[in-house]
């Protein structure tokens, strides 16, 4: 049986290998990606929104629908994951007066975290805001904010995680995140542009279209950090928990 | 350089991938698959896609690692086949 799962693998991972001859080679620029759209996007983007990373330009307003339900698609992850595995959120967990009860655990890992989790968490919005310019956005920054909030409950405890992010919290933010994207689109919507079109937001602000364009990418970046980064604990904190929210890992 | 990211790393890659099937323990197999992940990370950021490495290194390697654990925690931790 091991020799005949290994067999399948085997054949299906040559079939993938062999069909991966008819692509075209790296960087070919008779390749069909580069021959469209591509060309179009990396000479538009800086004039259209002043925005040096075609990465971000693309992802957060030329394929703008595609980020926004994909940020759906996660939110409706974590809350089925929560609606599946949550059992155990009682009252108390609501009330933010919760006394933090500091159990012994291993005082290395403690300092680490108090060292590292401010550096985290800066890092994150820095990747966050400077998504634009370098590498990163939204999605990248919101996945270390919340591996920043997953340290905190693996070095101390869940309990103090759960009091510091608690159950209403990572809800209302995952919630919040989906709801900023849509908003910015349809204050544009409103403003007179399509969905999404943020150059429609410098009738409000004292700016150029290319540079509304920006600040859009830039808000709706922040939306997509915020849900990234509730779902990620959230799903964390049901798995290792059994959904109890107490005594994880 | 180009040498390096072109030959061996797809080398580990593979070993990884063997490793990551033949070991019993599961959270050495977890380990391995984070590794798996470093890699492909260091092959993105090589044919310059540093948006999908970045994405590869927080995800892959960062947190679904430690969902990865947090998973096996419930279940046993050496594999019966």
């Amino acid at each position: 049986m091991r020799f005949f799962n290994l067999l399948i693998v085997g054949l299906v991972g040559s079939l993938l290998l062999w069909g991966t001859m008819d692509f075209p080679r790296w960087a070919d620029p008779n390749a069909p990606a580069s021959r469209h759209v591509s060309p179009y996007y990396l000479e538009h983007a800086i004039d259209d929104m002043e925005v040096p990373n075609v990465v971000s330009a693309i992802l957060a307003d030329y394929r703008g629908y595609d980020t926004m339900y994909e940020t759906v698609v996660i939110f409706c992850a974590g809350i089925s994951i929560l609606l599946l595995l949550r059992v155990g959120e009682t009252a108390y967990m609501k009330k933010r007066s919760l006394k933090i009860r500091l159990v012994r655990r291993n005082p290395i890992l403690i300092i680490a975290c108090r060292i590292l989790f401010p550096a985290i968490v800066l890092f994150a919005l820095y990747v966050i805001a400077h998504g634009h310019h370098s590498p990163g956005g939204g999605f990248q920054g919101g996945v270390i904010l919340g591996a920043g909030f997953i340290l905190i409950a693996l070095a101390y405890n869940m309990h103090i995680a759960i009091v510091i992010f608690y159950p209403r919290l990572h809800r209302f933010i995952a919630a919040l995140g989906v709801t900023i994207y849509s908003l910015v689109g349809l204050i544009c919507l409103l403003l007179g542009g399509n969905f999404l079109d943020y150059s429609a937001l410098s009738k409000i602000l004292p700016v150029s279209p290319a540079e509304a364009r920006s600040l859009g990418i830039l808000a709706v970046e922040i939306g997509v950090g915020f849900t990234v980064m509730a779902i990620m604990f959230s799903i964390y904190a049901d798995l290792s928990t059994r959904g109890r929210l107490r005594r994880g890992l | 350089m180009i040498l390096v990211f072109r030959t061996i790393i797809p080398i580990f890659l593979i070993a990884c991938g063997i490793a990551a099937l033949q070991v019993k323990d599961l959270f050495a197999c977890v380990i391995i698959l984070a590794a798996y992940s470093f890699l492909i990370c260091l092959l993105w950021a090589e044919l310059g896609a540093i948006d999908v490495a970045f994405t590869e290194a927080a995800v892959g390697a960062g947190v679904s690692t430690v969902i990865l654990i947090a998973a096996l925690l419930h279940t046993t931790r050496r594999s019966r086949d």
